[in-house]
């Protein structure tokens, strides 16, 4: 038996987590719901490009192509790339809800509908 | 190797490297800033010129070729949002030498809008959909310190609604990417045009083509998505306003013009149905909510929701014509919206207020700023001569052509009501008396000096000039947008230009 159904359940669950904490009221939970996502979003892309147990993919000296079956590196490079980027972008979110909790004073949403209409 | 293609992306990531080399020196930051949307908007100009004699260019990163490394690909369409977003920085950029307090310079602004640039240029630009994620992480970053700078609760409070609806926008778009990749073995653009019309399970390539459309959507502030956008708009200052209207819902609808001209075309009576439903509503939805509110800066910011209507309308139509319409929408709603929000910056600097009910007799103090509002105004509300008259007339005949009427009368019954609003905003900033008594002060006491007040007025006389130049001397802008509209539509010469032998 493979590792994709226990893989896709597992994504799925995250979504679902990330999906239900977003929607509290709470500024802590709603980041907490952020990492989750983007976890979920992360294991998504390896889930669909699919999980082999597949060797590194080098190419020995003097062929052109690798021999047997490799593992295909680009899924990896983009949840890489995708890591650093949501690393960087949910720093900010936890200082801006740290700013926003000294600013107005209360870690709960419903206090902050002043810019809404 | 075209190097213009590259060089929008490399001239403002070089000076926002430039004025964060000068942080401490806030003077050399400022020439910084305006020499960088200067070279922009020059880089802009040469590359819509290359691409206007010679076709879709493509430049291949570090000599890979297409589909193994990352292309940049710049054809009408993104030539001529790379041109706007050079002028639209450089416009803001002398806007903001006076408007911009000592406090927000020190906190980075001007590197801060450079990464802006780059962001957007470099989404504009990319022809492979993951490397238009991570440019539009680079933009998204460096418009939530933008939103943010200054710290006020509103801004504050807004960040935190912006922030999480454009990551959820971006995680989305992530996923769409990822399962992309599963189904086609493909990021690059042209090549999965190629691709979508041999895919087997066409279920799926639908729904993955509406989580696209989903992500792009919420970027582009369409119904029902757009709820961030006028909760977050009027709490920065207003320099920051007024380029995030000029340029930011702007790369959600290039994105969605990008993708559903482009790529996913399978299935029009789906993904364009959606879109004219969706479009029709944003353009009402967003009006209404305009009608409602009694601040200059919120009215404005609904507005922009209800324009991107029009974009999405030209898009779902789905002809020459119609597309055409929405890259000229596009250009007219920059300039025109961007040009509002920095008349409300000169009505604040004169009376210290944004409230429509604390306004008033700004027609009697400032008269050039009148005339001024009233060219931007007239044009958003779309009266002839002006830019907004041409590109609403262009897209209700694409609409009267395929014969969808109801959106045609949608469109102009926004029209109708977006005059209305701006009609409000005559009555009660400009002619109404100044509720503060005949005798109050005409400027407050932020006004700045007879050479700052020159550059608070050259920028929104330069946008104005450009919106009636739109409507009066249309034709270089119709012939441009209309080889825009053809060459989207003309999707085997995007193709061949990406990834045929001559590119090799």
């Amino acid at each position: 038996m493979t590792a994709e159904p226990l893989l896709a359940i597992l994504v799925g669950v995250l979504f679902a987590t990330a999906t239900y904490l977003m929607l509290r009221r709470s500024l802590v939970k709603l980041v907490i719901g952020l990492i989750l996502l983007s976890n979920a979003a992360n294991l998504l892309i390896f889930a669909t490009s699919g999980l082999t147990r597949g060797a590194p993919p080098l190419i020995p000296e003097g062929m052109l192509t690798p021999e047997g079956a490799v593992a295909d590196p680009l899924p990896q490079a983009l949840i890489l790339t995708a890591i650093v980027i949501s690393f960087g972008v949910l720093a900010f979110a936890v200082v801006l809800i740290h700013r926003a909790y000294e600013v107005v004073g209360a870690d709960d949403l419903d206090e902050m509908k002043d810019t809404d209409t | 190797m075209r190097i213009e293609v590259a060089l929008p992306v490399i001239i403002p990531l070089f000076f926002g490297s430039l004025a964060l080399a000068f942080w401490q020196w806030r003077g050399v930051q400022r020439v910084v800033g305006v020499v960088g949307g200067l070279s922009l908007t020059a880089a802009g100009i040469w590359l819509l010129v290359s691409v206007w004699n010679d076709g879709v260019l493509a430049m291949h990163m570090g000599s890979w070729q297409a589909p193994f490394g990352i292309v940049l690909a710049a054809d009408l369409l993104s030539a001529t949002m790379v041109l706007l977003t050079g002028v639209m920085g450089l416009i803001v950029a002398v806007y903001s030498l006076v408007s911009m307090t000592p406090d927000h310079e020190r906190f980075g602004y001007h590197p801060l809008l450079q990464l802006l640039l780059a962001g957007v240029a470099g989404a504009f630009l990319t022809g492979d959909i993951f490397n238009l994620y991570v440019w539009i992480e680079v933009l998204l970053v460096a418009s939530f310190a933008l939103l943010i700078l200054g710290g006020e609760r509103a801004q504050m409070e807004g960040a935190i609604k912006y922030v999480t609806l454009n990551l959820v926008s971006s995680l989305i778009l992530l996923a769409a990417v990822g399962l992309t990749y599963g189904l086609f073995g493909t990021l690059n653009m042209a090549e999965l045009a190629a691709y979508m019309g041999e895919a087997e399970n066409t279920g799926l390539v639908t729904v993955v083509g509406v989580l696209f459309m989903v992500a792009f959507a919420i970027k582009a502030a369409a119904f029902p998505l757009f709820f961030w956008l006028p909760a977050s708009y009027h709490t920065p200052p207003v320099a920051i306003s007024a380029i995030f209207a000029a340029l930011l819902t702007k790369v959600g609808v290039y994105a969605l013009i990008r993708f559903f001209t482009l790529m996913f075309t399978e299935a029009p009576e789906v993904t364009q149905n959606i879109l004219l439903w969706g479009s029709g509503f944003t353009m009402l939805v967003g009006v209404l909510g305009a009608a409602a509110q009694f601040e200059f800066r919120r009215i404005l910011a609904f507005h922009s929701v209800s324009q991107i209507g029009y974009m999405l309308m030209g898009l779902a139509l789905h002809t020459p014509l119609a597309l055409a319409g929405s890259l000229l929408f596009i250009l007219h709603h920059s300039i025109v919206k961007t040009n509002l929000f920095l008349i409300s910056g000169i009505s604040y600097f004169a009376r210290g207020t944004h409230e429509l009910k604390d306004l008033g007799g700004l027609y009697r103090t400032h008269p050039g700023l009148s005339v001024l509002f009233l060219i931007a105004a007239l044009s958003l509300a779309g009266l002839p001569p002006l830019s907004g008259f041409l590109v609403k007339l262009m897209l209700v005949r694409a609409g009267l052509e395929v014969e969808a009427y109801w959106i045609v009368a949608v469109a102009l019954i926004t029209g109708l009501l977006t005059f209305y609003s701006m009609v409000k905003i005559w009555a009660e900033a400009f002619w109404k008396a100044d509720p503060r008594g005949e005798q109050a002060p005409a400027v407050g006491p932020s006004w700045p000096d007879r050479r700052g007040m020159w550059l608070l007025y050259a920028p929104v006389a330069v946008l104005a000039a450009l919106a009636v130049l739109m409507g009066v001397a249309a034709e270089p802008f119709l012939q441009l947008s209309l080889a825009a509209g053809e060459q989207m539509l003309d999707v085997d010469a995007y193709v061949e230009a990406i990834l045929g032998d001559d590119a090799r």
